[in-house]
């Protein structure tokens, strides 16, 4: 089979144009708002607001119909690969389905159409979901204490090394490195300096696990944090835990759980009794917050004890006493409460935390997504948590089998021939010297055949790595034909590898000239 | 068999087999065996889906939603009218469930709208580069001021009361690790009024309009930050800015703000998105995903995210920022909403704010006991002024179903007008504060 004759599997709309913009589909006198009326005395508008304020020319925003918005949009969305079409095994990234009914319950008005300045006596419905979801997630982590402030996983990093740096100081002990191993999401290294601390690197043993004498050797009491994923993101678990937490103990440090992984072991063992002091959740990952094509997410954390003196504020509480009746606390008259909910609490956010960190945003946190991930909780329940770990563990483990099964491994090794656990990496190295095609190359011929492909070029220590992670709600059909379609990919390479290395031929577009765009930036459209 | 996995006995056993295991729990035996759990739990069973369903919308019944009371509650997040046509399409799996789009071939829709929004902001900021967004409003502030620590290496951030109170908190939570000081400027007559500023200071930052409704005089504070070597940093709001001259345009360095009122739900304060634009100078430090224009081999233009040596993923401890996930969904209802308006729409809806806030503002402060905090000119936000009688008039107003704002001390109130805000409805406000005072 030739370059031109590949097989079409994608039923992307393939315009022959450019697929023009909003902008290029404006036409002034087209709109699709309509104001409501002015139904007050209308007064001069320079009385207002004097011209000397204004703009002299409108925003140049587009000036289009409602039809036209919505067949361009529409569109749009056809020129994306999406979760709910196909198979996503994209590493690290845990693209686990994501349930119809939670769109549905986040979208109920006493959610979505509540603000969030709401009087607290007002909003008990809201803050009993966050306070239970706070309770999961501790019980979830084995660490009690639960802020669902920060937005993102990385977020939640920021303030985990934030409240490690509180914690020392309230010690009087100033500290200056943070440990990170060479495996880490790039997320950590960023945030350890955005929190002011020098990032250490530490090393990976010829297992994958953590090098034990290196970590000894770097763990001095200026150390004020080891950050670790585990199982780590070479889809490993780290069988020395136990151990590492004690160097890093052993010298003051506070050890800091990377979330990103937990869906390998939800039910079956947790960070707190690891001895981990500070852990996030990505609640985009393994909590089925649809990722939307980069966010929004949520990335609560859970501390230990000697931690929780410095959560972020508020912090949601639930006091004894029948809703509305906040205990005096608050100088706000008691509001009646509306519901007739039998349980003598009220919840309520408290700003009293004199040893806070402080507020890391506005509010109170994404809690659109708290909604859509408690009702993933009450869904699963905890034979259910537990259950989707096993699959997701099971899953990975079948398909790498599969993958050898396959002939795969032969020219893709996986980097570390053991158990995996939610995902796996694989070196491409040998498949881009015995078969001339890079780890890219098969990505993007992946493409052809209707799949994402998974995480490539990380971890970095592995050359031309690939990291999948099928997740537990795919079939086994699925990850048969996933690895039949990279078994055929590498068959075709043997072939002719400029098929791969042409590769996509199906998509919207073809290869972009992605380092043509950061040469010469053009970042908006020109009007 | 959860309803969300697949995993039948007869699957399980040839999975097994084929992995060469006997047993599930074989597969984590890298896992010590007193590190396991060894119990469930400690949370219910799992319930059918009408069950959960059930439960949160009893949960979401105990709310005070704004279709279950009028409200004039604004502070930062508003009650403005979200059409249609958005929930149509941001609700589609095509938007909803992809990842970050790494694969640009696949995830054309994505980084078009991406780009489309980075032009809508860049219009709206009056700056030349925006970026892809970032989480919300308050920590776009202080995720501002890492850009003037690294442009200027400079030691202290001037910030003005008139910025939101969160995003002042967050940038003081943020500076400790940052290593630099905050400090915070009153207000004079609804205004900020700079002090002299010295070469420590690394950003001014300012809101546009403030926390109390006032609109800035921006150009002298851009020159009085530039005259001392400081970025201008201004954290603004969206849907006034189609009436207000562009922060770009006076001279400000850095816009920022809060994305809500562009499309998204008040959804109890998030998820919405923070919006970041900067000036040519600054594009390399911008934190977050950018979109840029290509072509691919065939010579089509495409989309892909550009300028990534900035970012954590590459860049790792020298990053600009360690954000990965972002608001994306958030941003794409953004650039549907400001497509909506459209050119026209935007000033129209702006002047429509303008016009039924100074209707209420003038009708309140009629009233005996009641008075302005500040005469500056408005948009859709003023504070009055009970000396004493903020809690008798929350308490009057909510027994009548009316919210009437937000609290900002024992005698200010803070109201906001949106264009749900009928008439009849202030004219319901004002009687009821009227009576609270009696």
């Amino acid at each position: 089979m030739s370059a031109t004759e590949v097989k079409r599997t994608l039923s992307f709309t393939q315009a022959a144009d450019d697929e023009k913009t909003i902008y290029q589909r404006s036409k002034p006198g087209r709109r699709a708002f309509t104001p409501p009326p002015l139904d007050v005395p209308e007064r001069p508008l320079d009385e207002l607001l004097p011209a000397s304020l204004r703009r002299s020319e409108a925003a140049r925003l587009p000036e289009v119909s409602e039809p036209e918005i919505v067949r361009h949009y529409n569109r749009l969305s056809k020129r994306n690969f999406d979760l709910d079409t196909g198979f996503y095994p994209l590493g690290s990234c845990t693209m686990k389905h994501n349930p119809k009914l939670h769109e549905r319950v986040a979208a109920l008005p006493g959610h979505a159409k509540l603000h969030p300045f709401q009087d607290p006596a007002d909003a008990q419905g809201a803050l009993e979901l966050m306070w239970r979801l706070q309770y999961a997630l501790g019980e979830i982590s084995g660490l009690p204490h639960v802020s669902l402030q920060p937005s993102a996983g990385s977020h939640g990093e920021l303030a985990g090394v934030l409240l490690t740096r509180a914690y020392h100081e309230d010690r009087g002990q100033h500290r200056t490195k943070v440990l990170t191993p060479d495996t880490a999401h790039g997320t950590n290294p960023a945030t350890v300096t955005m929190a002011g601390y020098e990032v250490v690197k530490v090393g990976t043993d010829a297992d994958g696990n953590v090098d034990i004498e290196d970590l000894r050797a770097k763990a001095t009491d200026d150390v004020a944090c080891l950050m670790l994923t585990n199982p780590s993101t070479l889809g490993l678990f780290e069988p020395q835990i136990k151990e590492i937490a004690e160097i890093v103990h052993s010298v003051g440090a506070t050890l800091y759980y990377d979330g990103a992984n937990l869906n390998a072991i939800m039910g079956i063992c947790r960070p707190g009794d690891m001895g981990f002091d500070i852990v996030h959740f990505n609640l985009h990952k393994s909590f089925t917050q649809p990722h939307g094509g980069g966010g929004p997410g949520s990335g609560p954390i859970a501390v230990s004890d000697r931690i929780e003196p410095y959560l972020p504020r508020p912090q949601v509480v639930r006091r004894p006493g029948t809703g509305g009746d906040v205990g005096g606390v608050s100088s706000r008259p008691p509001t009646p409460n509306r519901s007739t909910n039998g349980e003598q609490w009220s919840y309520d956010l408290d700003y009293d935390r004199p040893k806070s960190i402080g507020r890391l945003r506005g509010f109170q946190g994404n809690f659109g997504v708290f909604v859509r991930s408690y009702a993933y909780i009450r869904s699963l329940g905890a034979g259910g948590l537990k259950e989707a770990s096993e699959v997701a563990v099971l899953n990975a483990n079948y398909l790498l089998a599969k993958l050898r099964q396959e002939g795969v491994l032969e020219y893709l090794p996986a980097a570390y021939d053991r158990l995996c656990m939610h995902e796996f990496v694989l070196s491409g190295a040998p498949m881009k010297r015995e078969l001339g095609i890079k780890t890219l190359d098969l990505a993007k011929r992946l493409l052809d055949h209707g799949v994402h492909p998974p995480t490539v070029y990380f971890p970095l220590l592995v050359e031309e790595a690939l990291l999948v992670e099928p997740t537990e709600t795919e079939t086994r059909e699925t990850l048969d034909d996933f690895a039949a379609m990279v078994a055929e990919v590498l068959r075709e390479a043997k072939e002719d590898p400029e098929i791969a290395r042409n590769a996509p031929y199906t998509t919207p577009v073809r290869r972009l000239d992605e380092a043509g765009a950061a040469r010469n930036p053009v970042l908006r459209q020109q009007l | 068999m959860s309803r969300y996995t697949s995993v039948t006995e007869q699957d399980l056993e040839q999975m097994l087999a084929t992995i060469g295991v006997a047993t599930v729990e074989d597969l984590f035996a890298d896992i010590p065996p007193v590190l396991r759990l060894g119990r469930p739990l400690a949370l219910d069973e799992g319930l059918s889906e009408q069950e959960v369903y059930g439960e949160l919308r009893t949960l979401a019944a105990r709310n005070v939603s704004t279709e279950d009371e009028v409200t004039f509650l604004g502070a930062g997040m508003y009650d403005h009218y979200i059409p249609a046509l958005i929930d149509s399409i941001i609700m589609r799996s095509e938007f909803l469930t992809p990842y970050t789009p790494y694969q640009p071939e696949i995830s054309q829709g994505g980084l078009q709208a991406m780009f489309e929004y980075q032009t809508a902001i860049s219009e709206l900021t009056g700056l030349p580069v925006s970026n892809g967004s970032v989480y919300e409003g308050p920590s776009a502030v202080a995720a501002a001021g890492y850009i003037a620590k690294h442009h200027n290496g400079r030691k202290r951030f001037v910030i003005s009361r008139g910025v939101h109170p969160h995003a002042i908190e967050t940038l003081q939570t943020l500076a400790v690790g940052y290593g630099m000081d905050v400090e915070i400027v009153e207000l004079t007559d609804g205004v900020t009024k700079l002090p002299e500023l010295d070469d420590q200071v690394s950003a001014v930052i300012v809101a546009q309009p403030n926390f109390l409704g006032a609109v800035e005089p921006l150009q002298e504070i851009a020159e009085a930050a530039h005259a001392a070597g400081a970025l201008a940093v201004c954290s603004a709001d969206p849907i006034p800015l189609g009436l207000l001259e562009a922060p770009g345009d006076q001279g400000i360095d850095v816009v920022v703000g809060e994305g809500q009122t562009l499309g998204n739900r008040l959804d109890f304060g998030g998820p919405s998105f923070g919006f970041f634009a900067v000036t040519q100078d600054l594009v390399r430090r911008l934190p977050g995903r950018i979109a840029g224009e290509t072509r691919d081999m065939d010579g089509k233009r495409g989309f892909v995210l550009t300028l990534q040596t900035r970012e954590q993923h590459i860049r790792r401890e020298k990053a600009t920022s360690n954000i990965c996930t972002s608001q994306a969904l958030n941003a794409l209802a953004g650039v549907i909403y400001l497509s909506w308006l459209g050119r026209r729409g935007l000033v129209e809806l702006g002047e429509l704010l303008v016009q039924k806030t100074a209707y209420a503002r003038e009708q309140l402060a009629s009233l005996s006991g009641v008075s302005l905090s500040h005469t500056q000119p408005v948009v859709r936000e003023f504070p009055i002024r009970i000396e004493g009688g903020v809690d008798k008039a929350i308490a009057h107003c909510k027994a009548q179903g009316i919210n009437p704002g937000y609290r900002l001390s024992d005698d200010e109130l803070l109201v906001a007008i949106t264009e749900q805000r009928t008439r009849a409805q202030i004219d319901s406000l004002v009687a009821a504060v009227k009576e609270a005072l009696v």
